[in-house]
């Protein structure tokens, strides 16, 4: 990204009249030399291969490589079919689908790094969910992953999007605000109230540590797939309703920062605190080593 | 604060489940594989720290496998990389090793080729997909797949060197990098080069045909996904 900050694109947004995803555009065609065709297709093309990694971990219980987890996306998907699940149909639906593409990469599925492998759930399921449920084209779902791109790409620019060196609020968490900024422009929000969204959702899991149980991304990262998608969703809403961070995008982004190298090393992905090091986390760890 | 392009954010495209255990691993594979030419029979992949402890909870295995057969890290077939390494009947085995104060995720492959050359490639996944060769038959290089490299074996004596350049300078190669190792009691010595562009294939066999050279091996960068 060319702009260094949220204030920089905004000022981009605000002089053409653009958004974020326009803007971001625009910016990766002048850094790339790339036509604005080529990447437009090579989004389109990251998109299909979303759509792809969310179907199998519905339509039947996969399992991971490991034998650690698995089967849940479809379990919910069930429930949620057969019923009325709490979140509503659009979480309801989002969650399932973040479940899905985590599940189906634990099990050596093709999925889409976004911005991790560990974090692959989250804007897949935001964007299809609620494009889904709101009748939006495979067009505008493209610009919304620019859109998401262009809000990580400053994250990864100003802290980190890796777990072992920011812990899983650079990861689950980027993609939680990416996902939300995604979301704001696709309903027709303006850039200024994508960036609030992104700025709420990386507020509410700020200090989220990285605790892989025996080191894979699995326990907990699956869940936390489902329950980013929800908080990306609850922001993006939330930014549609006027609601503002008093905390802007790139405060936001420079405490994650902070935060994550404040983190001891035992909570950036190195197995050796928090859900990992409890005595059931270790004993998930011996199992899978026989 | 590095530069990031979109598809750094969103992509690559990769069986999972770790870009650094999984489509690091597979792309590891498929660069140690390049450079031995492509024929191989037999492989010893050696896996240090991480990537010991927890190859095969991360399919780090089959995808280490599954470049050495030739997928991509985005290839489907990468978690029966097994099956099909069987059915090409190529020999391998993985063996857990310490190989001293390297990168965690660091594997060793020993290979033979179908010709008989033996081979030692050692690499590292260090992040994000992102890879690096440290060392091909003890020379200490740092290939990551961004230049293009030669890698030579040839008799310790004077001109070698010269005729090499020399032979890129016609073709208008910039060098970027170069490290020379001599062995005295081989009297023999190995060179790395990291080159600013690829050479076209016919100026590779002039620098085999040099006197006193006893095998060159190169390196091209990965193809662009797009």
């Amino acid at each position: 990204m060319i702009e260094a900050s949220a204030k920089g694109v905004l000022a981009a947004c605000d002089e053409r009249d653009i958004s974020i995803g326009e803007c971001t555009l625009r910016e990766e065609c002048e850094r790339s030399g790339k036509s604005r065709e080529r990447l437009l297709a090579r989004m389109e093309e990251m998109l299909f291969a979303m759509r792809a990694s969310v179907r199998p971990g519905l339509s039947e219980p996969l399992r991971s490589t490991s034998g650690l987890t698995g089967g849940d996306a479809f379990r919910y998907h069930r429930y949620c079919q057969d019923g009325e699940p709490l979140c509503g149909p659009v979480i309801a639906s989002a969650a399932a689908m973040a479940l899905s593409v985590s599940e189906y990469n634990a099990a050596m599925g093709r999925i889409v790094a976004c911005p991790t492998a560990g974090s692959c759930g989250i804007v897949p399921a935001a964007l299809l969910s609620v494009g889904e449920q709101r009748g939006k084209s495979d067009g505008e779902l493209v610009m919304a992953l620019f859109t998401a791109s262009g809000v990580g790409e400053l994250i990864a620019q100003n802290a980190t999007i890796a777990g072992a060196q920011g812990g899983c609020q650079a990861e689950c968490g980027s993609a939680s605000a990416m996902a939300a900024a995604a979301l704001v422009e696709l309903m027709g929000g303006s850039p200024r109230q994508a960036f609030h969204a992104a700025a709420m959702s990386i507020k509410t899991v700020l200090g989220l540590v990285c605790d892989p149980v025996g080191g894979l991304v699995e326990i907990p990262c699956i869940k936390r797939n489902a329950s980013g998608v929800a908080n990306a969703i609850l922001c993006a809403d939330l930014a549609l309703g006027g609601v503002e961070s008093y905390i802007p995008f790139d405060d936001t982004v420079s405490a994650m920062d902070k935060v994550g190298r404040a983190m001891p090393a035992a909570l950036r992905e190195t197995a050796l605190g928090g859900l990992a090091a409890t005595e059931a986390g270790q004993r998930l760890a011996q199992k899978i080593k026989k | 604060m590095g530069d990031y392009g979109v598809f750094d954010i969103i992509g690559p495209v990769m069986v999972g489940p770790s870009s650094s255990h999984t489509a690091g691993a597979a792309r590891l594979g498929e660069m140690a594989r390049s450079l031995c030419g492509g024929k191989i029979s037999e492989v010893t992949f050696e896996l240090h720290g991480s990537f010991a402890q927890t190859y095969q909870g991360h399919g780090t295995d089959k995808a280490l496998l599954a470049g050495i057969i030739g997928l991509r890290p985005a290839d489907e077939r990468l978690p029966r990389s097994f099956e099909l390494a069987d059915q090409l009947g190529l020999r391998y085995r993985f063996v857990p090793a310490d190989l001293g104060s390297v990168h965690p995720n660091t594997v060793r492959f020993l290979i033979v080729t179908e010709a008989g050359e033996h081979y030692s490639i050692t690499g590292s996944s260090v992040g994000g997909g992102n890879v690096v060769i440290t060392d091909i038959n003890g020379i200490p290089v740092s290939f990551t797949g961004e230049s293009p490299i030669i890698v030579t074996r040839h008799k310790d004596t004077p001109g070698v060197i010269s005729n090499i350049t020399a032979l890129l300078y016609n073709e208008r190669v910039n060098i970027g990098n170069m490290r020379v190792n001599r062995h005295k009691t081989s009297g023999t010595a190995d060179m790395y080069l990291e080159l600013d562009k690829e050479i076209d294939p016919s100026v590779l066999e002039k620098i085999r045909a040099l006197p006193d050279m006893e095998n060159v091996l190169e390196l091209r960068c990965q193809p662009d996904e797009f």
